[in-house]
């Protein structure tokens, strides 16, 4: 293997690995300036994205160990967005004792994720999956004194484990059956198969990592206390970016390894494959998101069962095998991990105002700060489905995705009726949300404290992106469905 | 030149955040007479193509997936589009003395009417279907912060409603378009459905929008909605967001799936029946003006059903016809309960009887007569031209629909009576008055200018379409005579 090939191709990967030590260091050494550090991720994410852009079009690696192509460069763009993002936010954040370490643990998890993204070839992806993995768990559990975010961190690791675990023997299974662990070559070697059990077996396990990663139902029991108790730039990192790696990782799985084994989800024509295993997994995550979320006073908490829902709404793009239906998932991750942040942003302001992120502690936002409470508005408007909003669009398209899927005609009709009573139920929940914002009287006698400015900048313009996918949705579709192209 | 309306009423509501108190209702103004303007420009044309749908504007939006902004009018759409503005123009009038947060209540207010226009004009399935589901976060905001009697369930279980109205038909618009594969509502009017698809398909988007139009036993939404939101909110709810349901059941539901309409138009015909007598029979029982306001607005709205259902030429114009005049009266009706409410804080009939209102408040009595026979269906008024326009094409088809409806218009003439006479001509010796908590002696209140403008500007527009109702029926029924699930 030619190394300075690899180190070209590798670019973006090796700066954010020196820009990790780099801010590793100068956290040790200037412990108080944390804007120094902050400024040194910033800026490194900001030139791995730059060299991103500038790789060319299409390469491979070693037996698809790293592979270039159009949409994974334009996802390791939008994943290095969601981390910038996610440190600009951690520096409006109270200041933590340990800044350098947080954002060194937030670079290394970004290049996790473009490792998932950029590999075809599945050892390398669970080499990917346990660096975002590590690295996110330490990141729930860095609020030291708080003793449920130590919880919180021991949950993710027990869980994401374990996950793990059942993910490696999947592979290892279907490296038994076909002899080779690169995607392009496993896939025309399974259509040689029939359908035997150890298939199945292997097939199921591998997609248990992943759904995991994505908070499906039920292998979702971590997501509600990660996301009520990580430090806030984490669990926004967690909703976003590890969402987003994770749905292209599984779509690429799914379609181009797996892609001979779907079978069909129809409602009275079920083909065993793993369209079903997913559209089993999706229906419980809308069930399941949506039915708890109604009964949560906390917002984190209600975001995170939010997050199973959506996680069931994105799985029904992929049940719906097919090209189309996997832009329709890429598509609702993309503005859905925008929306996150977003709204991460927002609970982090109302925390540091009044400490704590139940409803009550949201009551008077549209009086205390009206264009944050105004973006809360666009975040969960769009979570609900509400035009003119991306979440609208992405809706649609994934709904008529699914009911175009090759097979059964409208088969999978049951699916998408259930996604959209899910939706019916989750406006509810959204609109107490805004309610608390816009209509209840301020209660607590929190300061009302100027948002910083930066911060506040990020959470305006993700909310006009929000819009503007919206109301021009193709700005963001005509890319992705042209890398899916070529 | 009309799709100026949707762009003047956002570029408004963006406006009014962003400018003082006291400008805020002037910009609303501005922005409603603009609208209103274009719109009877539009409908009044000499020389329009009333009968196809003429298009306006039409653009590629997401050619991956085959939407365009696509808008267009025809002859229906126009008589919509007069009365959103109409309504709008009035509803501000009536709101003239909001003292609470007026930036956002205009900024709600004019995306509820900007996305209606949006509706009217529409020309594409998914266009058509972002401005539908548009207006539906602006009226929980509406009910819920500027709104009275149990504002908070109120809108909630409003916009729960009109949510589970937009998953019928996001289902119903998925089949068609996954079917056709196109989203151009010209192309869809005539893209034959296969029979089987349509059996099922129809039902389900019928019923989606006709939710939204108040149909028994799903309507119980509006009084309850209605009575909790604030007058201008009253005021577009019944007045012009009921008849965006009925318009898309009209333009989408119809005339996509013709088969299945003629497959359940005998059932539509039932349950708007059933409406129009069970709304009445329970305003009878009412003690609070809006319910009563509220419930006579299902019972109309059920006879736009009705017309609907009746399948031929006749009973939809009247159909149409009816939404544009149930649009003014029950705005009219409402605006004035909102001023009969904000001068004597009760809307009990029977506190209101023991105040001598028509002394008191002799424009205002003058204006609810008005409304009253114009809602009881008396000639000279629109109610009845679109009553009985509806009754002949009905007759037709369902010739019981009409003796039930009959004896329903007599509980209606009864629920309108009562509830005029108690809340203007009680006796005060009848009816020891409760002590009301913030009762203002009446005299230092005057009626503003404001007020008198709008409802004279909506008597006038009943007393004219009653007069001559030809002025619309004529732009109308070309339109109608267009569309092809019509039975002759």
């Amino acid at each position: 293997m030619n190394y300075f090939e690899l180190v070209r191709l590798g670019l973006p990967e090796i700066i954010l690995v020196l820009t990790a030590l780099a801010v590793l260091a100068v956290g040790l050494i200037r412990n108080r300036l944390a804007g120094v550090c902050s400024g040194i991720a910033a800026a490194g994410i900001l030139f791995a994205a730059a060299a991103v852009l500038r790789l060319p079009p299409h390469a491979a690696l070693a037996h698809g160990m790293l592979v270039v192509s159009p949409l994974n460069s334009l996802f390791q763009v939008i994943c290095l967005a969601l981390a910038f993002f996610t440190v600009i936010l951690a520096r409006g954040d109270r200041v933590l004792p340990n800044d350098g370490e947080f954002l060194a643990l937030i670079l290394l998890a970004t290049i996790g994720l473009l490792l998932l993204i950029s590999s075809e070839e599945l050892l390398m992806i669970f080499i990917g999956l346990e660096l975002t993995g590590l690295s996110l768990y330490i990141l729930t559990g860095f609020d030291k004194p708080d003793p449920l975010s130590a919880e919180a961190g021991l949950k993710y690791f027990l869980f994401g484990s374990v996950a793990s675990a059942f993910t490696l023997f999947g592979i290892s299974l279907i490296y038994g059956l076909t002899g080779t662990t690169e995607l392009g070559a496993i896939g025309p070697r399974l259509a040689a198969h029939a359908l035997e059990p150890l298939l199945l077996a292997g097939v199921v396990m591998t997609l248990i990592g992943f759904l995991f990663k994505v908070a499906g139902a039920p292998f979702h029991l971590w997501a509600p206390d990660t996301y009520q108790a990580a430090p806030i730039p984490a669990a926004a990192f967690i909703a976003s970016g590890s969402k987003v790696a994770s749905f292209v990782v599984l779509g690429k799985i799914l379609l181009i390894a797996l892609r001979d084994v779907p079978g069909e989800a129809g409602w009275h024509a079920l083909v065993a494959g793993w369209s079903p295993v997913l559209a089993v997994v999706a229906a419980l995550s809308i069930v399941i998101g949506n039915l708890v979320a109604l009964t949560q006073k906390n917002v984190r908490r209600l975001l995170a069962y939010s997050a199973v829902a959506h996680a069931g709404y994105t799985l029904v793009g992929l049940v719906a095998h097919g090209t189309d239906g996997f832009a329709a998932t890429l598509f609702y991750t993309t503005i859905y991990a925008l929306t996150l942040i977003g709204a991460f942003g927002v609970v982090g302001f109302v925390r540091r105002e009044t400490g704590g992120v139940d409803l009550a502690d949201f009551a008077g936002l549209s009086a205390r700060a009206p264009l944050l409470a105004g973006c809360m508005a666009v975040f969960m408007l769009s979570l609900a489905g509400l035009p003119p909003l991306a979440g609208f669009f992405g809706k649609f398209y994934l709904f008529s995705a699914a009911f175009r899927a090759p097979g059964a005609a409208h088969g999978l009709l049951w699916l998408v009726a259930l996604a959209l009573g899910g939706s019916l139920v989750s406006l509810y929940y959204y609109l107490i949300v805004l309610k608390a914002v816009f209509l209840d009287e301020a209660t607590t006698s929190g300061c009302a404290l100027r948002p910083h400015l930066l911060p506040r900048l990020t959470i305006t313009l993700l909310a006009a992106l929000v819009l503007l996918f919206g109301v021009f949705p193709s700005s963001l579709l005509d890319r992705i469905l042209a890398a899916l192209a070529s | 030149m009309m799709a100026w309306t949707i762009y003047l009423t956002f570029a408004g509501a963006a406006l009014v955040l962003l400018l003082p108190r006291f400008l805020a209702r002037w910009v609303a103004l501005g922005t409603a007479v603009a609208g209103f303007g274009l719109s009877a420009t539009a409908l009044f044309a000499p020389g329009a193509d009333f009968a196809r749908l003429t298009t306006i504007v039409r653009v590629p939006w997401v050619p991956a997936l085959g939407m365009n902004y696509h808008l267009a009018a025809d002859g229906i759409s126009l008589t919509m589009t007069f009365v959103t503005g109409l309504t709008a123009v009035c509803a501000v009038l009536f709101s003239w003395k909001i003292e609470e947060r007026p930036n956002e209540f205009f900024f709600w207010f004019l995306l509820v009417v900007g996305g209606s226009y949006g509706v009217f004009l529409s020309a594409d399935l998914f266009l058509f279907f972002v401005f539908y589901e548009l207006v539906i976060a602006p009226k929980y905001f509406l009910i819920a912060i500027w709104g009275s009697t149990n504002k908070e369930y109120g809108a909630m279980k409003l916009t729960l409603y009109s949510f589970l109205g937009g998953v019928l038909v996001f289902i119903g618009i998925l089949a068609a378009y996954t079917t056709a594969e196109t989203l151009d509502l010209a192309q869809l009017s005539h893209f034959a459905f296969p029979a089987p698809l349509q059996i099922w398909a129809f039902p389900v988007l019928f019923l989606g929008f006709a939710i939204l139009a108040g149909i028994w036993p799903l309507h119980t939404w509006a009084p309850t909605g209605h009575v909790a939101a604030p007058t201008a909110g009253s005021m577009l709810l019944a007045g012009i967001v009921m008849k965006l349901g009925a318009y898309g059941a009209l333009r989408v539901a119809l005339n996509l799936f013709p088969l299945g309409f003629a497959f359940w138009s005998k059932w539509i015909a039932v349950f708007a029946v059933i409406g129009i007598v069970w709304a009445a029979a329970v305003a009878l029982r009412q003690n609070d003006l809006k319910f009563v306001i509220g419930y006579s607005s299902v019972s109309h709205m059920g006879f736009v059903l009705l017309g609907l259902a009746a399948a031929n030429a006749l009973g939809v114009s009247g159909a149409v016809l009816q939404m544009f005049s149930h649009g003014v009266i029950g705005a009219l009706l409402f605006g004035l309960a909102g001023v009969i409410y904000y001068r004597t804080h009760t809307r009990n009939l029977d506190d209101l009887s023991s105040l001598r209102l028509n002394r008191r408040m002799p424009f205002i009595a003058f204006a609810f007569v008005m409304a009253s026979a114009a809602s009881l269906g008396i000639p000279g008024f629109s109610g009845f031209a679109a009553e009985i326009t509806i009754l002949i094409g009905v007759w037709k088809t369902y010739p019981i629909a009409v003796w039930i409806t009959g004896l329903g218009m007599v509980l209606v003439a009864a629920f309108t009576l009562r509830a005029l006479q108690k809340t203007f001509f009680g006796n005060e010796r009848q009816h020891i008055p409760r002590p009301i908590v913030g009762l203002q002696p009446l005299p230092n209140e005057p009626i503003i200018f404001a007020e008198k403008l709008g409802a004279s500007l909506l008597i006038v527009a009943t007393l004219v379409v009653g007069l001559d109702p030809k002025l619309l029926l004529d732009r109308i029924e070309p339109a109608v005579r267009a569309m092809r699930f019509l039975q002759p």
